[in-house]
């Protein structure tokens, strides 16, 4: 029996869709790839981020920031449903600098963006002493920090579970193992996968990452995403030392301290390197020095899945209408946006939110 | 947690070494395997798991499973992959308050 | 960065015996190990032990001193203390030592990274006083202890060998609570005629086990529902044998169902593997020199399948030749001439194997445990937990690690690896193969952020 929608990719992207359209009351079945799929669900930050997102592009800020604000009921709904804690804390994250330069000049970036959104960027800068007095643990390598009250972090791999868990419990079906071949239309999508596997639809989702690669242009779609590699390193589980995230580092519920990450350009190698691991490193132990003699029990290199100007794609295929691309590399902060807002934009209601600056139209056919 | 040691020792070694565990002196065999020193002095409880606060003690000895895992000078190391040294001060994983570990 | 012609990892007999042989052929050699003294978990310190306790220990463990003689010579870099956390292409093998990071380059790398034991999770197997009967030997060996009431759980030769060790030094264990049947034995008899090539290793079993009748150790066989009972701390083992439920009390238990390969460093990169049904584990794809399909990367030793000591002192000697061979410090005729008699001798010391396997199996329980039982130590992860992640759709172990953290812990997944593929494959009806294992990734064993940082350019170049 077909469903209301076939989601391509059971990642936190997909999972979230899905989840958000069995909310509706829509019947959707997910594809989801094998264990040794790239996952970027699997090695992503877990920062709910807003600082620093749509400088260039204010609407991607709002979006994000609409996202961040849902997320405490998303994570409490998700909680309630599964039993499954998401470890969210919304009480702000640093931006650090290391020199006084880099903070003013960020900070007169925050102030254009800040008047483009009017006034709705709540951020403070904080100097050495201040920041100390929030951290005592920070080094004094570390000029300052901007601390802005719209960002947190959350455990991303039990949203992950969470999701998995929810979609099922919301009636969902998810198939596992599956690589899609390909999609065809008749008087309904098929989804064909390479085991024989046909899954009928009404519409499809495409949020398969790096798959939409492959599987975009089959669709109608120029999916011009790439992949960008980012080393995480965590450590073994410490005594609360650090009280909010920054993109330096994190510490995770369970106690570890995360440090990320790197961005680098080497294509579909999802190795860790020792320079690699050691700069970060580097910059964690400068950070917080206490950190030097903290254990790395272990590292990953995770591929993100970037649009050539960063921005999520949002886009109807024009070739298959009734065919979407989702992609994004903020799976994690996007993750209530896609679950509460998106569903409303893939069944065009009233109530659907403006993501035209988010199509494909911006990319010029190359 | 100090009990009766469930260990013979087949033979006396003659230098001796003082280690302090959790605040306690022992006297250890100068140069001997860290962690079965520990157990031939009667130390079952190496440490507490940080999920579940669980005793552990040496399972493996072969540097391979990390449940002897103690904290000197504010590193956390295995046990069973270190020697005894006079004076050596080891503590439980992140439960000495003056650790100098991270906290 | 320091270079030598090949880097072998682990100096127990593998390791040992091809760095001997490497630098006979006139290589350079960096034998790292994780130890203080040369001679892994079979040869543990027997340089200094052999004369205390050897009479204890036995000839087959004194005469590991050949080994670690050998290696004391011109060409062999012996770094020991030294735990190896990257190996990355080139080689270039990062490791730790005396508290500091370093680093050692060579074309080609000789893993011999030795055996495990075999994950046995039943309820209890991780209070205080459990140990693996590895770590009871390496207590004897090392450092001259013996727990004064242990009770042996398990199956396979290890258990009898500590056992006559623990008789022949005056403590002999409280009981033996052996898992394996009469029907186990009888299916090992169809391997007798292999077996017997391999006589004097099966004649040395019987002596044991007379050992440990003359001591009147109590033996029960075909154990079931096998759990350790205690407060804090392992206090009796508890299980049924001949029909009926039984408690021996104890202070320590030695668990013992086999060992398996130690593959993380052969997997981290990128070595296949792949499931061997009689072994119940997997074993690294490897050919008969020990190459694999990762150029440059060799493997000897229990790390390429279990053989035992004097199989991975063989292999070690022959990966070695194949070694100097490449390195064109040997040209391939005499490399096939000095391996040949090699290779005859490993066939006569592997004939016992299939005697073995079928004689004494990996106990039932502990391969599938019940819900309850913790299968990962470090993040206390149940076999329940992982059923249920099987139910949430995860088909192999690295889903099940990201939705519930097995294998994430320090260990990464040692002594978890194999029970999480085994209960991932039961539930969803695949085979090992298909489940796959862990994604092994640096570092391979834990290092301090300080040691990491200060190999990082930037500080290097401060320091310079």
């Amino acid at each position: 029996m077909a469903s209301d929608y076939a989601v391509i990719g059971g990642g936190v992207v997909g999972l979230s869709v899905a989840y958000g359209l069995l909310r509706r009351g829509l019947t959707v079945t997910v594809l989801d790839g094998g264990d040794g799929s790239h996952r970027a669900s699997r090695g992503n930050f877990g920062l709910v981020w807003v600082q620093s997102k749509g400088m260039n592009q204010p609407l991607y800020a709002r979006w994000s920031q609409r996202s961040a604000a849902a997320w405490a009921d998303h994570a409490a709904e998700l909680a309630e449903l599964t039993g499954r804690h998401l470890g969210l804390e919304q009480n702000g994250g640093y931006d650090l600098h290391f020199s006084e330069e880099t903070l003013e000049q960020t900070v007169a970036n925050y102030e254009i963006l800040k008047a483009k959104l009017d006034g709705d960027y709540p951020y403070e800068v904080l100097g050495a002493n201040a920041l100390k007095r929030e951290e005592p643990h920070i080094g004094p390598k570390v000029a300052g920090a901007i601390l802005h009250h719209q960002d947190g972090h959350a455990n991303p791999l039990r949203l992950l579970t969470a999701l998995a868990d929810g979609v099922r419990r919301k009636g969902g079906t998810v198939l596992t193992g599956k690589t899609v071949t390909g999609v065809t239309r008749g008087d309904e999508f098929v989804v064909h996968c390479d085991d024989g596997t046909a899954v009928g639809a009404g519409k499809v989702v495409l949020s398969a990452g790096l798959g939409a690669i492959t599987l975009g242009p089959k669709l109608g779609f120029k999916a011009p995403v790439r992949p960008q590699r980012g080393q995480v390193l965590i450590t073994e589980k410490l005594p609360k030392m650090i009280n909010r995230p920054s993109l330096v580092a994190r510490q995770v519920d369970e106690g570890g301290i995360q440090i990320g990450a790197t961005n680098e350009e080497v294509g579909f190698n999802d190795q860790v390197t020792q320079p690699g691991l050691s700069g970060l490193a580097a910059q964690a132990v400068t950070a917080y020095p206490a950190l030097a003699k903290a254990q790395l029990v272990r590292s990953w290199g995770a591929l993100r899945i970037l649009s050539p100007d960063g921005l999520p794609i949002y886009q109807e295929s024009p070739e298959m209408p009734g065919a979407f691309l989702v992609t994004c590399h903020s799976g994690v902060t996007l993750s209530a946006a896609h679950a509460r807002f998106l569903p409303d934009w893939l069944e065009k209601t009233a109530a659907a939110p403006a993501l035209e600056v988010f199509s494909e139209d911006r990319f010029a056919l190359s | 947690m100090k009990t009766a040691s469930p260990f013979l020792e087949l033979e006396a070694a003659p230098a001796r070494a003082t280690v302090w565990f959790d605040g306690e002196p022992l006297d250890l065999p100068q140069g001997a395997n860290l962690a079965a020193a520990l157990l031939a002095a009667g130390v079952a409880v190496f440490r507490h798991t940080p999920a579940s606060g669980a005793p552990r003690g040496p399972f493996c000895l072969m540097g391979a499973c990390f449940d002897c895992l103690v904290e000197i000078d504010g590193v956390v190391r295995q046990a069973c992959m270190l020697e005894v040294e006079d004076g050596l001060r080891v503590t439980r994983p992140h439960e000495a308050e003056d650790s100098g570990a991270p906290v | 960065m320091r270079q030598c012609d090949v880097i072998v990892v682990g100096a127990g007999p593998a390791g040992m015996a091809a760095a001997a042989t490497a630098a006979d052929a006139g290589l350079q050699v960096a034998l790292l190990d994780e130890q203080p003294r040369a001679g892994g978990q079979i040869y543990r310190d027997v340089d200094r032990v052999a004369a205390l306790r050897g009479g204890i220990l036995g000839k087959d463990y004194t005469e590991g001193r050949a080994l670690t003689a050998a290696i004391r010579r011109d060409g062999i870099e012996h770094l020991d203390g030294a735990v190896v956390w990257a190996i990355e292409d080139g080689f270039c093998v990062s490791y730790t030592r005396a508290g500091q990071a370093a680093q050692v380059s060579a074309p080609k790398v000789i893993l011999a990274t030795g055996a495990l034991e075999r994950p046995m999770p039943l309820p209890g197997w991780t209070l205080p006083g459990v140990m693996t009967a590895g770590a009871g030997q390496i207590l004897l060996k090392q450092s001259g202890l013996l727990a004064r009431r242990a009770v042996l759980v398990g199956t396979g030769p290890l258990l009898y060998l500590i056992a006559a060790q623990m008789v022949r030094a005056g403590t002999p264990p409280v009981a033996l609570v052996e898992t394996q049947t009469r029907a186990d034995l009888m299916r090992a008899n169809r391997h007798l005629g292999g077996a017997l090539r391999g006589w004097p290793y099966l004649a040395k079993g019987l002596a044991m086990l007379a050992e440990l009748m003359r001591a009147r150790v109590p033996r029960y066989t075909g154990a079931t529902t096998i759990a350790i009972a205690g407060d804090g701390r392992a206090e009796a083992v508890t299980f049924r044998s001949g029909g009926k439920p039984r408690t021996v009390a104890c202070d320590t238990v030695f668990l013992h169902h086999g060992v398996v390969p130690n593959t993380q460093a052969a997997r981290s990169v990128g070595v296949p593997h792949r499931w061997d049904a009689a072994q119940h584990c997997f074993n690294p794809v490897v050919d008969a020199w020990g190459g694999t399909a990762v150029a440059g990367v060799f493997l000897a030793g229990d790390g390429a399948g279990i053989g035992g000591a004097k199989v991975a002192e063989t292999a070690g000697r022959i990966a070695a030749l194949k070694v100097a061979e490449e390195l064109g410090r040997l040209s391939a005729d005499e490399r096939d001439r000095r391996a040949a008699p090699l290779n005859r001798l490993r066939s006569r010391q592997t004939a016992i194997r299939p005697f073995l396997d079928a004689a004494y199996p990996p106990f039932a329980e502990a391969l599938a445990p019940a819900d309850a039982t913790l299968v990962c130590r470090c993040e206390e992860v149940t076999a329940g937990e992982i059923r249920g992640y099987a139910k949430l759709g995860c088909i192999g172990p690295n889903q099940t690690k990201a939705f519930g953290r097995a294998g994430m812990g320090p260990c990464q997944g040692r002594y978890c690896g194999l029970t999480v593929t085994a209960l991932l494959a039961e539930a969803t009806g695949q085979t090992p193969d298909q489940t796959g294992y862990y994604r092994i990734r640096p570092p391979l064993k834990p290092v301090t952020l300080g040691e990491l940082a200060a190999m990082d350019d930037g500080a290097r170049d401060a320091a310079e």
